[in-house]
């Protein structure tokens, strides 16, 4: 039981021990030392610290995926605040949404999205004190930018409590607005205990970071790494979608801990190449976030047979609630997906019914956990977070996943699909409702309706049925730019389907069975 | 030449990736990756489409949007290539 340190002591803790080794690789351009990093962070610390930061608050950063955002999280968490990364690629409109309604008292922000960003904040009453970086990389823009004021007076790492926030991840929301999941030091750090136990990490290791910073993925990327002196190997967004790039940089930086959704696992095995590298080094391939297919998997694993394989599952609220470890070789006949296994060490498992009431062992029911690292809640949302949880007699609050689950054997699940209208694409999850809300705002659109099908290649295939103002038929290009100003570009449609209107059902609401049959 | 070039691209990614669209909505501008038209998958296909039908070879780096998001992007890259 170590959760009562900060998020931030482990990192502080692995600078004292090993300055010298490579903490982060920005691959072909730059590394920084545990010592520099350290520092970096620090400097930030006392800037934001000038700045009024106080433990409690928030602090945002809009970077691309570079050392400059690794020493911004560590900065962030040493002055006391949490940090709220947003996704760079997404529309200015969202991410300023998100700063202003978590009251971000700071903003990090490349020059390159500062005047959009700056015109969104503006429209929104929102004004955070905005700390703008020439750019990213090295470390040398988060450096220039501070070195651009007086230098600040030194203050000291913040002694976090456990229930002080660390973090706020935001994820879809089926209001059509993005919702902001708070987690606590305590949730943050049982989390990467429970990594340290179970995946046994070492200096010697060289983690991959292929998830971005605002993805639940990267806290054990980013955090379990730099706990234990290992090295954290940055891979930028446009290299993390190209299986052949993705091959290469496997095999020349040695990654021995792999962790990423499967969608880019079966990109990789099916046209990175692999055959034509050297992966000794690589121990451990983790997947999280969306079914992996069997026959990509296959695949995948008689490509690389040596390292040991781990479906790990969670929603953003808990992290990883449940793990499995996939015995190779896959066998040929085997199409079912694999489990997701067992409820980790240091949270619950139970399955309910509706009604909360558990459910006879084969059973199907929803996936409830308690535990240390189960969220606080959702920023500014009570009613929500009332919902998200049930309390039981004995007064614990168990988060219902949403996620319908057969526990197969004892304390081993299968996941069997979602109670509502939230799916899963590459690794992120996609509230239907949002990207209905999103389509909603264009001017010719009467009624929208979006509904995700399954597919082998993609996952998820999602299909917006729409009928417009006197019957037009928006084009595929107007329909998919008009989204992309609107919606990060998982959320985008792959499909618009348009139609006079859209069948109902007798009480007028729009027929989503019919829809899915329309397919 | 480059115009030909041009023009073969685009009949592919209308008849892949757009079906039914207008091809005067295909602009020479138009952001393919950025607006989500060509995802991952896409990308690829559309890689091995240009390897094939123009006999030459693209680096890995270069399969990103830097360099394929727009049809003037694709076809200057193919253009460079077969000089």
């Amino acid at each position: 039981m170590t959760t009562s340190r900060p998020l931030h002591q482990a990192f502080i803790d692995a600078a004292a021990r090993y300055p010298e080794r490579v903490a982060v690789v920005e691959p072909g351009s730059a590394t920084i030392a545990y010592r520099e990093l350290d520092r970096l962070s620090d400097k930030l610390r006392d800037r934001l610290v000038e700045l009024g930061v106080v433990p409690g608050d928030r602090v945002g950063f809009y970077l691309r995926k570079s050392i400059d955002g690794i020493a911004a999280m560590y900065g962030i968490l040493k002055a006391g605040a949490a940090y709220v990364p947003v996704d760079p690629g997404a529309p200015p409109g969202r991410n300023a949404y998100i700063m202003q309604n978590c009251a971000v008292r700071v903003a990090l922000v490349e020059a390159q999205f500062e005047e959009r960003f700056r015109a969104e904040l503006t429209a929104l009453g929102a004004t955070p004190n905005l700390i703008v970086l020439p750019g990213v990389g090295g470390g040398d823009g988060l450096q220039t930018a501070l070195d651009a004021e007086a230098p600040a007076s030194a203050a000291r790492s913040v002694e976090s409590r456990s229930e002080d926030l660390a973090y706020i991840l935001y994820t879809s929301g089926s209001t059509g607005r993005p919702k902001g999941v708070m987690l606590s030091h305590e949730n943050a750090v049982s989390f990467v205990d429970w990594c340290s136990e179970v995946f046994a990490p070492t200096h010697e290791d060289r983690f991959s970071s292929h998830a971005p910073f605002h993805f639940d993925l990267s806290i054990l990327d980013v955090h379990v790494s730099l706990k234990h002196g290992a090295a954290l190997v940055l891979v930028t967004e446009d290299a993390g979608k190209d299986p052949q790039r993705l091959a290469q940089l496997i095999a020349n930086e040695k990654i021995s801990i792999w962790y990423s959704a499967p969608s880019i696992l079966s990109l990789l095995a099916q046209f990175g190449g692999l055959p034509g590298y050297d992966f000794a080094r690589l121990r451990t391939v983790l997947f999280a976030g969306e079914v992996f297919p069997v026959k990509h998997l296959r695949t995948l694993t008689e490509l690389w047979p040596h390292p040991r394989y781990f479906n790990l599952y969670g929603p953003t609220e808990t992290n990883v609630c449940t793990y499995y470890e996939v015995e190779l070789p896959v066998p040929a006949e085997r199409t079912a997906p694999y489990p997701i296994g067992a409820v980790c060490s240091h949270l619950l498992g139970r399955v309910v019914d509706e009604d909360g009431k558990l459910v006879p062992f084969g059973t199907e029911g929803e996936l409830c956990i308690t535990g240390r690292g189960v969220m606080q809640g959702y920023w500014s949302l009570p009613e929500q977070t009332a919902r998200g949880f049930f309390v039981d007699s004995n007064e614990t609050r168990w988060y219902r996943t949403g996620d319908i689950v057969v526990e197969e054997s004892p304390g081993s699940y299968i996941y069997r699909g979602r109670r509502d209208r939230m799916v899963k694409r590459r690794g992120y999850r996609v509230e239907l409702g949002e990207i209905e809300a999103g389509l909603y705002q264009h001017a010719a659109v009467k009624e929208a309706a979006v509904v995700a099908f399954p597919d082998e290649e993609a996952g998820v295939r999602i299909v917006a049925f729409l009928s417009a103002q006197d019957g037009q038929r928006l084009s595929l290009i107007e329909m998919k730019r008009f989204c992309s100003e609107r919606l990060p570009l998982y959320m985008i449609p792959d499909k618009f389907s348009w139609h006079d209107a859209l069948p109902k059902t007798s009480t007028d609401k729009i027929d989503y069975q019919r829809l899915k049959e329309m397919g | 030449m480059t115009e030909q070039v041009k023009g073969a691209i685009k009949a592919f990614i209308l008849k892949e990736f757009l079906p039914g669209e207008d091809p005067s909505n295909l602009t020479d501008d138009l952001p393919l990756i950025t607006t989500g038209i060509l995802d991952s998958i896409a990308t690829l296909k559309l890689v091995l489409h240009l390897e094939e039908t123009f006999g030459i070879t693209l680096e890995a780096h270069e399969a990103d949007k830097a360099h394929l998001d727009t049809l003037n992007k694709i076809t200057s890259l193919v253009s460079s290539k077969m000089k």
